[in-house]
């Protein structure tokens, strides 16, 4: 008897008792959903923070300064010097002050991040403007209210006019606009293209932030971001006097602690995934034993009429992988179909792991073997005699 | 075709042996309708058991076809069960999901043979026993002569050198029982070898020689009409 008969068999039997086998699969189908849907889950949104980070360059290196009155001890003067003087490992320095406040054009109004920074800005972040000038490093120096605004602010504030040498009213005060961002989003909402670029000057005053907490740095390549990291920490140290008014990071760095936290959430997904199918595999065990019971008259009449022991097992192990493996293929329709709604409802973006997929497809074939092997064996030792007498 | 020399089947029931079959000796050549009869208990289940390759001796020969099955592995009893053996039984046992067909087409799945082939000797196996026309039905749509007649067919289709009935008409009233007998009589005399176990003298009498059982020993060898 060839495997396709066995095969045949199986499915026949399968089909024969639809509901008993759908339920049968039901552990499987939840578990296989369930891990895929869970994995996605994980991967979407660590792609999206990921992304986040890495839009940040993987050259960028920022500082945050803690604690209080830092102006009086660092000055944008003596970092900018600072900077100039390790040009070898860091290619450029901005300071930032961000705030979010309201912004105001004819009737038109929306709320947006409002950055103060210099010209060197637009090279760490590499986006400069589409039309108009940036900020430049005079404009900082007498206070001048001038903007150049992301492409989102355009659309919204002044639809299809030009906005170059128009106001705004950030807040209170009358800004012009003197340039527009490079488009780098699509223009959709908390990117790049939906901010408002100002002097650093003008936005400590009007965001009432005395001080400047946070520099962007450039390091010069990929390879001196480490050595650039050291000297500005050693630098910092020497103005604050201690190491805790300040940290350095670098996006790299961000990526390596989200990578072992996705790395932790996924042994944890794992653990959950394996018991699930694990307690799938159980229920089969179960409902092929008694499958084998009901049919031990069956089993006897296969083997009276010439089944080999190879043939009774054969077959009730087909039938045992048959489940599993239509549980996990409903599971991954299931699974997916999870994602794809989870991705249009916009909670994180869909990410469709193939690994995934074919490993809890391919785990649940494995219980089907495991589970079984148990009453598949059972079934094949039956004693035709006994078997055939059985009521 | 079936030759024994001092079969025995014992078994222990605690400190007891119990000798279901005792020293049976026993020649049944080609073409022959036996038939064996017994009381309940008498043995004759264990001979059938015994002579249908289900189970292996505690002691004595066995030579089925020429060969010697007594010592056999699982394995290979099965394989000679499927080549050499066709079974009635008395509760039919067909397989109530597969269709008559499908009943009739099982042995010769398990021996391996094109699936051509297999339509070719169902058919011609249901046509013998006049089921042709019910080949598609399940057990649980055919009467009880009809199911036995499925059973039949299959128990024909390996085209076995032996036929082994165990009450075959025990489940079905008198009317269908004479008509599975008569069919029995037909396979006879187109060449089939049947043993018939039974614990009627009525049914017995239709063979063409008589062996009866009693506590595990045959008592009686009689050739009829």
């Amino acid at each position: 008897m060839g495997i396709w008969q066995a095969f045949r068999m199986a499915v026949k039997s399968i089909f024969s008792n639809k509901v008993r086998s759908f339920l049968t699969m039901l552990g499987v189908i939840i578990g296989v959903a369930a891990v895929i849907t869970a994995v996605a889950f994980a991967q979407g949104s660590t792609k999206q923070i990921t992304d986040r980070i890495s839009q940040l360059g993987t050259e960028l290196i920022q500082v945050n300064i803690f604690g209080r009155n830092t102006n009086r001890d660092l000055t944008w003067e003596t970092l900018s010097e600072f900077a100039s003087d390790n040009a070898d490992v860091i290619a450029a320095v901005a300071p930032q002050v961000t705030g979010n406040m309201t912004v105001k054009a004819g009737r038109n109004s929306l709320s947006t991040t409002i950055r103060g920074t210099t010209y060197d800005y637009s090279v760490i972040n590499s986006q400069g403007v589409s039309e108009g000038r940036y900020i430049l490093d005079i404009d900082s120096d007498l206070r001048q209210k001038v903007a150049v605004i992301g492409s989102r602010i355009k659309d919204k504030l002044f639809e299809n006019e030009n906005p170059i040498g128009k106001t705004i009213k950030v807040g209170e005060q009358i800004f012009t606009v003197v340039g527009i961002l490079e488009e780098l989003e699509d223009g959709a909402e908390n990117t790049k293209d939906d901010q408002i670029i100002i002097p650093v000057s003008t936005a400590q005053r009007i965001t009432r932030n005395s001080a400047i907490r946070n520099y962007s740095f450039l390091a010069t390549s990929p390879e001196n971001v480490k050595e650039a990291m050291e000297r500005i920490s050693e630098f910092l140290t020497d103005v604050y006097g201690n190491e805790n008014m300040f940290r350095v990071t670098n996006s790299a760095q961000m990526l390596d602690t989200l990578n072992s936290v996705t790395e932790t959430m996924m042994t944890v997904l794992g653990g959950i995934a394996a018991i699930s199918l694990l307690v799938g595999g159980i229920g089969i065990m179960n409902i092929m034993l008694v499958s084998v019971t009901e049919r031990t008259r069956e089993i006897g009449i296969r083997k009276a009429v010439g089944a080999k022991r190879r043939n009774i097992l054969t077959q009730f192990l087909i039938e045992a992988l048959l489940i599993t493996g239509l549980g996990g293929a409903f599971g991954l329709i299931i699974g997916c179909t999870a994602i794809w709604g989870i991705g249009k409802a916009g909670l994180v973006p869909a990410v469709y792991s193939p690994l995934w997929m074919a490993l809890s497809f391919g785990i649940s074939l494995l219980v089907g073997v495991i589970f079984g092997m148990f009453p598949a064996n059972k079934a094949s030792k039956l004693d035709p005699i006994m078997a055939l007498r059985h009521e | 075709m079936i030759k024994t020399e001092a079969l025995s089947k014992h078994y222990h029931i605690g400190d007891t042996i119990v000798k279901a079959l005792d020293n049976v000796t026993l020649h049944i050549p080609a073409h022959s309708f036996v038939s064996i009869v017994g009381p309940s208990g008498s043995g004759k289940s264990t001979l059938m058991n015994l002579l249908g390759c289900l189970d292996t001796p505690t002691s004595g020969r066995y030579l089925l076809d020429g060969m010697e099955v007594s010592n056999m592995s699982d394995n290979q009893l099965a394989e000679i069960r499927n080549r050499k053996i066709g079974f009635v039984f008395q509760g039919f046992n067909l397989v109530p999901k597969l269709t008559a067909l499908e009943n009739v087409e099982l042995p010769l799945i398990y021996s391996g043979v094109s699936k051509k082939e297999r339509r070719s000797l169902v058919a011609e196996a249901l046509e013998k026993v006049g089921l042709t026309d019910r080949s598609s039905h399940l057990p649980s749509e055919l009467s009880g002569g009809q199911q036995q007649r499925v059973a039949i067919a299959r128990a024909l289709v390996t085209r076995p050198p032996i036929i082994l009935a165990d009450e075959p008409t025990g489940n079905l009233d008198s009317h269908s029982g004479r008509d599975i007998l008569k069919l029995f009589q037909k396979l006879h005399e187109m060449g089939n070898t049947i043993v018939l176990i039974t614990h009627d003298e009525y049914i017995a009498g239709q063979a063409q020689r008589i062996i009866r059982i009693l506590d595990g020993q045959i008592v009686d060898d009689v050739e009829v009409g």
